[in-house]
């Protein structure tokens, strides 16, 4: 049997790491790093009886995008919600490292994350310090480091500050970025602060179209690898230089928002100050009338992260 | 010890550190040249506001382009858990802190964290990890969660956690396991002025992100290292 | 944690040259299947780690099933199983047979 669909129409949302590295680099051009094969497997996870996975849940390697080198991580969001682990962050740490001598056109990290595996806490939580700070070593080298999110796990806990560590971000309707998530916000202060189970809250206030139009994420894909694959082509070319200038002008730009919108108890709230005309409509709204809705918002485009 | 305690430690002859908010910003003198201070106090939430309070005053040092020090001091709870945060946009916020400590640290202001207090998840990525050595006093509790909270989330339980604690450090809670880590570098001690202790790590910078390597022998994250280093020698060869 | 391992021969070695495969995702009611080409032609052997232990019969019996219609000699196969029924544990076998089938 041969798979005959176009792998660029699949579903970002649905497709597995694997498939999203394939569909999104030029075809056969992947080569992992620390495959499966070498059976980099948690240490830990056994001591909680729980299964493991021969790439503990995130791929990682080379590829060649648009005939341009690159190096790309992706996180299986299924296993363990994408969480880090010890081995999970020492790749992709592993990898931002060695785009400092690899020169890379770009590094790739395809976000798929409910943060922090709590099986490994302290390791996961000390990888993504670790990343961040080999992606700021990067992006200092003239490296873009470009974050893509629109799978099922979201980018959450640490991938959220991960995500808002790299030069650009392309984000679909599904993706979510965020620190806390809804079910942790509710645990720690109740469900009147927020109803996890409220679903088209969620969206409202950490998914995609959110945070296209607040500046958060600098490209709105639909959920298809195909998109994911022009909105991370397009990204390159337009990355920012991390220095001071840029931290100033990032500085500026969250403080506005946050005398602006400051006092909104709801994205909608936000959304209508932006200058959309009929924020209810933006949960429903079509890819293409949402593109022409960002297009009109000045806040969603800037050189500020 | 107190953060009052801490700063007539470290700067003996007076200093111009205020808190605000639970927001700890300022400076003083050591050794005759200037150290900078941010910091959160009293087990404070970190949001919006105090992220971008803190790398406002970040910026300034860099601004002034001293190349002076700077003191992270955390006695925080974890990132502020509201609506009005996560629409605002906590992850850019948290992110551009730490984005700011690292360019400090890059353009020649050494970042030296200090944990004093608590300190967990998103606000202790975004400050103490924040820095390129990370000093703990005794007492300090980082930690990412609870035991309690471990236990809810795995479903295991809490006696079973508390078994597998003592000897597994990548998952429990606490200073010690965080030193085994290697995300705190060292253990100051509490009864020796605070200012040499302060000098000495200055002077003894680490090069690079050593964490891993310390991770690695001091036993609480046993495969990071050489998991980074594989990776990164494939990505070099072929 | 459960650890089975299964060695069967085969009568013809596993079609296609491609060395390696993996195919799955460790997740509830789901399993991840490496299969690698470095055994000799006229033996296989099934690997299993399972978190849903006392389950050795129907393993072994969705094995034996898989070999004798696959015949995949030649290949050492390695499954992390996150408690798949077994028509997915026979559904996944087979898609990654297939999977080695592709010329290398």
């Amino acid at each position: 049997m041969r798979i005959v669909t176009d792998p660029g129409s699949q579903s970002w949302y649905e497709a597995s790491a694997r498939q999203r590295v394939a569909g999104l680099v030029d075809e056969d051009s992947f080569e992992e790093f620390l495959g499966p094969a070498e059976r980099a497997m948690s240490p830990h996870l056994p001591l909680f009886d729980l299964p493991r996975a021969f790439d503990d849940g995130i791929v990682v390697g080379r590829a060649k995008l648009d005939g341009r080198p690159v190096l790309v991580a992706a996180q299986e969001g299924r296993f363990m919600g994408g969480a880090f682990g010890e081995i999970h962050g020492g790749k992709l740490v592993g990898l931002l490292r060695a785009a400092i001598t690899a020169k890379p056109a770009a590094v790739l990290i395809l976000f798929d994350t409910g943060g922090v595996r709590l099986q490994e806490a302290n390791a996961g939580e000390t990888a993504i310090a670790e990343t961040m700070r080999a992606i700021a070593d990067a992006r200092t080298a003239g490296i873009p480091v470009i974050g893509l999110i629109g799978g099922r796990a979201g980018c959450y806990g640490g991938g959220g500050l991960i995500a808002g560590t790299c030069s650009r971000l392309a984000v679909s309707e599904q993706g979510r970025i965020s620190v806390s998530g809804p079910e942790v916000i509710e645990t720690n202060k109740g469900a009147e602060e927020f109803d996890s189970r409220d679903r088209a809250l969620v969206w409202r206030t950490m998914g995609g179209k959110h945070r296209r139009l607040t500046g958060g994420a600098d490209a709105y894909c639909a959920d298809t690898v195909a998109a994911f694959r022009e909105a991370a082509i397009r990204l390159i070319g337009t990355a920012p230089a991390f220095d001071l200038a840029m931290l100033e002008a990032e500085q500026a730009r969250l403080e506005a928002r946050v005398k602006r919108f400051g006092d909104c108890r709801d994205a909608t709230e936000i959304w209508a100050r932006l200058g959309v005309n009929d924020p209810d409509a933006v949960p429903a709204m079509t890819d293409a009338a949402f593109a022409e809705t960002v297009a009109s918002v000045t806040e969603a485009s800037h050189d500020a992260r | 010890m107190t953060l009052a305690e801490i700063l007539s430690s470290v700067f003996p002859r007076g200093h111009a550190v205020t808190v605000a908010d639970g927001l700890v910003t300022g400076q003083g003198s050591l050794d005759g040249k200037p150290l900078h201070v941010i910091g959160v106090d009293g087990d404070t939430p970190l949001g919006v506001e105090g992220a971008l309070a803190l790398s406002a005053a970040v910026l300034d040092v860099v601004r002034t382009g001293d190349r002076a020090p700077i003191l992270v001091a955390i006695d925080s709870d974890s990132q502020r858990m509201s609506r009005r945060d996560e629409l605002l946009g906590l992850n850019e916020c948290l992110a551009h802190l730490a984005k700011a400590l690292l360019l400090a640290d890059r353009l020649g202001h050494p970042t030296i964290g200090l944990i004093y207090g608590h300190s967990a998840a998103g606000a202790f990525i975004a400050t103490a990890l924040a820095t390129r050595v990370l000093a703990a006093l005794p007492g300090a509790n980082p930690s990412v969660m609870d035991l309690p909270s471990v236990a809810r989330v795995t479903k295991l339980p809490l006696e079973k956690l508390q078994e597998m604690a003592k000897s597994t450090p990548v998952f429990a809670p606490g200073l010690d396991n965080m030193v085994a880590t290697g995300a705190v570098h060292v253990v100051l001690d509490a009864e020796k002025p605070l200012d040499g202790q302060v000098r000495e790590l200055i002077a003894a910078l680490p090069a690079s992100d050593t964490r891993d390597t310390l991770g690695e022998e001091r036993g609480g994250r046993p495969v990071a290292r050489e998991i980074a280093e594989r990776v990164q020698r494939q990505a070099r060869g072929g | 944690m459960e650890s089975l391992t299964f060695r069967h021969s085969t009568t013809k070695p596993a079609a296609g040259t491609k060395p390696m495969a993996i195919i799955g995702v460790v997740a509830s009611g789901n399993l991840e299947v490496l299969l690698e080409r470095v055994l000799p032609p006229d033996s296989c052997e099934i690997a299993i780690e399972t978190a849903i232990g006392g389950y050795g019969d129907v393993w072994e019996a969705v094995v034996a099933d898989f070999v004798a219609r696959a015949q995949p000699g030649g290949l050492r196969i390695s499954i992390n199983d996150g408690g798949a029924r077994p028509d997915t544990v026979s559904l996944r076998l087979a898609q990654g047979a297939r999977l080695m089938e592709a010329s290398a």
